[in-house]
Formats: structure tokens, sequence, C-alpha cells
């Protein structure tokens, strides 16, 4: 074997990594600055160094108040959130080999908003109750989709149909709750049909920062499983990963990031369904594309939000801008994915 | 030259869910020897492959490694003994080849880490083998079908498994290929000792290429040895119920399978 083969193989692989830093540098760069748009922008404009002061505890009258009351928790629930739909989205997509096969589609995230109304409406319960139900009812709707769907072989294409049907069950409870809750409850209870950073609050975002803060890094240092697994069970069996633990540990590791993402700000459309492949095809399929997925998510909630807020005469919730975006990304998928005969 | 290993299948029974398919098998893979599994379809040496790979829990009986269950070796260490290139493998889009390649390397790497400087070595001695660097930096969307399969037999060889199970590598294959994966296989048996395991579907390169054949029949071994001793004319119509005249091959010598049928049969006579 020549030593000429090594380096061509090493120049071609430094070559895709230099480019993964490269895409990973500007996507961070890019969330950074868009996280100080969150914190800069408003009802009136505060110059960063303003802002920035107010953070480190400066009273500063009107910025501190705009900025670690309103402004600060937004962008924080952004930030957590859009990180959490990119990652567990990018994680469903690569072990279901099928982009899809997403929280969104699949009807996960609609479980999570059903219990988080349910709490709100009915229970009248605290933010921790809520929490939890999300938590709990979306691992409850991934299980009770994969016992439909099971059948005598595994196929992705029934998981998918029957993960459409609960989603629609469960959007219809979502209306029938808002239908029958007082008005009072109705404003905080909306935010669960289109997703929205609207009215977050500093009180709130705890679970979500702590279930983030433990998941990602088990999903991240997964990574390399969770390429192994894409090359499908028997290749990866032979590889020497033990497929069943693996895929339980990520399945429920990206099921409560999204649950959790999904109870505080509410499902934010087709997040975890377009970071995925979005940031596959900026850094190529080799390298593990799960962190630049990731901040894809952020970048996508903090721009949608920004353009929600100051785009247009009227204020837009997130979701509706992500909804704008993902739907027809959704069509031109399925559109292409007939095409191939892949549906 | 890899390291000798005694690799033993006792009383073996195994199956799907309410069908079993292997009934009681009892076999030792010749070390450093190609041995191919031939049988009908259905025959369960699919099943029989996959058994001996640790891909289907046995119903009954064992398969051992060095007189050791290999149930009970750790996952990743057993994956740097024995390797197996399933007959569907799937396809990641978008990937290079050399990435592909490298990810047979996983039972070799940590967690977390780039390629290590054996990893490229073992990555390159791979493709060199197979004849592929040249497609190193190429999307493997980009390959043929033949190519493709080179990718996946050197993605096995850089697991660098002792002993190397391959389920019907040359299906779906023109016969040039077919002929060529075969070829290639060799040379990593001659040169390297790996030990070959492989279900073929074509008697004829199966008699050619092996050193041992396994034949099965209704999920029982009805016949083991030099393809001389089981490529015989009755075994054949015992085995696939096809009425045939064995005759040597012309270049190798081996047992060559030339089927009667009901037409043509008046021309010369063998």
């Amino acid at each position: 074997m020549s030593q000429m083969a090594i380096d061509f193989i090493q120049a071609g692989r430094r070559q895709r990594h230099r480019r993964w830093l490269l895409i990973t540098g500007i996507l961070a760069i890019l969330a950074v600055v868009l996280c100080c748009a969150m914190l800069v922008l408003g009802n009136t404009i505060y110059p960063l160094e303003d802002v920035i002061r107010a953070l480190s505890g400066e009273k500063i009258k009107g910025v501190s108040f705009a900025v670690s009351t309103i402004r600060l928790p937004r962008m924080l629930a952004g930030l957590f959130a859009g990180f959490a739909f990119g990652v567990a989205g990018y994680t469903f997509q690569t072990i279901l080999r099928n982009p899809l096969a997403n929280p969104n589609v699949i009807g996960i995230t609609s479980g999570a908003s059903a219990a988080a109304v349910f709490c709100i409406v009915i229970l009248h319960a605290s933010n921790a109750v809520i929490s939890v139900a999300s938590v709990i009812a979306g691992l409850i709707t991934v299980i009770f989709i994969y016992i439909l769907s099971r059948g005598k072989v595994f196929s992705i294409g029934r998981l998918i149909l029957v993960g459409i049907g609960i989603q629609a069950m469960l959007d219809a409870v979502i209306s029938y709750l808002l239908l029958i809750s007082a008005q009072q409850d109705i404003p905080s209870a909306l935010r669960w049909l289109t997703g929205s950073l609207n009215g977050s609050q500093m009180r709130e975002l705890p679970p979500l920062i702590i279930i983030v803060l433990i998941c990602s890094p088990i999903l991240i240092g997964l990574s390399k499983h969770l390429n192994i697994l894409e090359l499908g069970e028997q290749s990866a069996f032979s590889l020497g990963v033990n497929t069943d633990r693996t895929r339980i540990i990520l399945i429920v590791c990206a099921v409560c990031m999204v649950a959790i993402a999904t109870a505080t700000t509410g499902p934010i459309a087709f997040v975890s369904f377009l970071a995925g492949p979005i940031a596959k095809r900026l850094v190529g399929a080799g390298l593990s594309s799960i962190v630049p997925a990731g901040l894809v998510g952020v970048n996508l909630v903090l721009a949608a939000d920004l353009i929600g807020q100051f785009a247009f005469e009227y204020r837009f919730p997130v979701g509706i801008i992500t909804g704008l975006l993902g739907a027809p990304y959704l069509i031109f998928l399925l559109i292409r994915m007939n095409q191939k005969g892949e549906l | 030259m890899k390291p000798t290993h005694l690799f033993q299948a006792e009383q073996l029974v195994a199956g799907y869910e309410h069908k079993t398919v292997i009934h009681g098998v009892d076999l030792t893979i010749p070390s450093h020897k190609i041995s191919v599994i031939i049988g009908s379809n259905g025959c369960g040496k699919s099943t029989l492959l996959k058994t001996l790979a640790r891909l289907i829990k046995p119903t009954s009986g064992r398969v051992t490694l060095d007189g050791k269950p290999i149930s009970k070796f750790p996952a990743k260490s057993l994956a740097r003994i024995i390797g197996l290139l399933p007959q569907s493998p799937i396809v990641p889009e978008g990937i290079s080849v050399a990435d592909l390649v490298g990810r047979g390397r996983f039972p070799h790497q940590k967690m977390f880490g780039s390629w290590s400087k054996q990893d490229y070595e073992a990555v390159a001695e791979a493709m060199t083998i197979m004849d592929i660097t040249q497609f190193a930096n190429h999307n493997i969307d980009e390959l043929s079908g033949g190519q493709r399969q080179r990718v996946w037999i050197a993605m096995a060889l850089a697991q660098q498994t002792d002993i190397l199970f391959l389920d019907e590598p040359t299906t779906f294959l023109d016969i040039t290929y077919q002929v060529e994966i075969l070829d290639l296989l060799t040379d990593l048996n001659r040169k390297h000792g790996t030990t070959i395991v492989m279900v073929l579907h074509d008697i004829n390169l199966s008699a050619r290429y092996a050193d041992h054949m396994f034949a099965l029949h209704t999920g029982k071994l009805v016949a083991q040895g030099t393809p001389a001793e089981v490529v015989t004319s009755e075994r054949v119509n015992e085995i696939f119920g096809l009425d045939c005249t064995v005759i040597p091959d012309p270049i190798s010598g081996s047992p060559l399978v030339v089927p009667k049928g009901r037409y043509h049969g008046s021309g010369v006579t063998v």
C-alpha cells in the first residue's frame, strides 16, 4: 500500500473537515449575531453597549427592565428551543433514514402540545407540571405510534402515516381544549397552536435549559454511533453497535428535548424538519451534522422571530414564519421523493 | 498473516418467529480458507450465515469462537474479529467513498477524536485492495453497481477482521464484476490469510473459488468438503432438484455443473 493513497485520502478528508469547521463557525457566528439582535431590537433600540451593561447587573433606566425581563428570556427560549428542535429532528431523521420522519410530522410535538394545553386549560398547572407532562406525553406518543405501526416487519412508511394520523387526532384535541377553555387562558394556550416566543418568562426556562444541557451532549457523544446506525441494522450490528440500546438512548434523549422545547415555546413549525437537511446540505454527509443542525435550528428560530416581530405591520409569532418556510419545503420533498419512488 | 481461529457451530437451531429454518447444524469453519455455503432458494443458507455472524440469535445450540460462545464477547471486540457484509447494505445519501469505507473503522475507534494513523492506513489499504482509491473523494452516488459493491467490501476490509462473512457479494452484478469481486476476495485470502465465509448463488463460481463447501438442504447440512467432494451430479440433483452432468471446468479443473433441461439434449454427449 502506498503512502500516496494515504495522502490522497487524507487530503480529501482534511478538506471536508475544513469545510465542516468553516460552516459550523459561520453558523455559530450568525447565531451570536442574531442573539445580540434579539437583545438590541425591540420597541426601542438600545445600543449593544447598554445591553451588555444591563446584563452585567448595572441598573439603566428602561434598558434593564426591557432587556432582562422581556428580551433576554425571549432570546434564551429561542436559542435553546431552536437547538433542541434542530438536534432532535436531525437525530430522528438519521435513525429512521427518512427526512419525513421528524418529531413534527410523526406527532411527537402534537403529543407534547396537547399535554401542555390540557395542563394549562383544565388543570391550571404550574410550569414544572407542564414540563413533566409534556415530556411524558411525548414519550407516550412515540411508544403508541411505534406499537400501532409495528406490524410484522418494521416499516418507516407505516410509522410516518400512523404518526400523521395521531398528529391529526391530537391537533383536534388541542382545538377542542381551546374551545372549551376560559377566556383568560386562551392567550397562553394559543401558543401551542403555532409556537411563539411571545411572553417567554425567565421562570419558565430552567427545565428547557437543563434538559438541553443534559441531552445534547449525550446525542453529540453518540453521533459516531448515529452515523453507523445510518448504514442499516445489519451493518451497524456487525460493526459492534448495540443497535437496540443505542436507538433507545437516542430516541429518549431526542423526545425529551423536543417535548420540553415544545412545552416552553409551543411547536415552532417545521424547525426540526428543516434543520437537519439544511445542515447536511451545507456540510456534506461524511461528517456528523448534529452540531450544525442544532445551530441551523437556532438561526431559523431567531431569524424567524425577528422577521415576525419587525418585518410586518402586525407582529406574527415565530411559528407562522417558520411554517411559511417549511410548508413549501415539505411539498417539494414529497414531490421529489415521489419522483424517486421513495414514498 | 491473520491469527488462526477455531470457529464452530454446535447443534445450531435458528430461524425467525414461528419458523425454524436451521435444524441442528454442526460445522467448523476452516481457518485461512474460503468457504462457500451453497443450497437452493429458501434452504436457509443466508439464515445460517447471519446466525454465524451473530445477527440472529440461535433458538438452541451455539456458535463459538475459540471455544467461547460469541454471545459472551463484548460487541465491539467481536467486531474486531468477525465482519459481515450484508446482502443489501444501506447507502447514506451524499457520502464520500473514503468516509464510507472509514466507517468500517468504528470498532477500532474511541468515542471522540478523528482518524488515527492506523485508521488512514487501514482505509488506504482496503481501498487499494479493492482498487477504488481513485474514487476516494467521489460521492458514492456517482459510482456504478460494481464499483459500489467494491466500496462495501472495502468497508468490511477496513474493519480488519480475521474472519469475514459475505452474504451474496456478487448478486445483481454482471458476470465480469462477479469474477472480479471473487478474484479480489481470493487476493485478500491468499495475501492476508483472512478466513472468508460466503453465500453464493452460482454453483459453478462457488466450486471454482471455494476451498471448502457446505451444502445445505432444508436447513440441514447434507455435505461438506472440497468442491470435488461436494459437487457431484447426484448431490446437485438432491439439493437443487436439477438433472445435470458434472464435468471438469476447462480452466480450473473444479467441478462444472451442466444442466440437462428438457430441450437441446440431442447434441453432443459428454
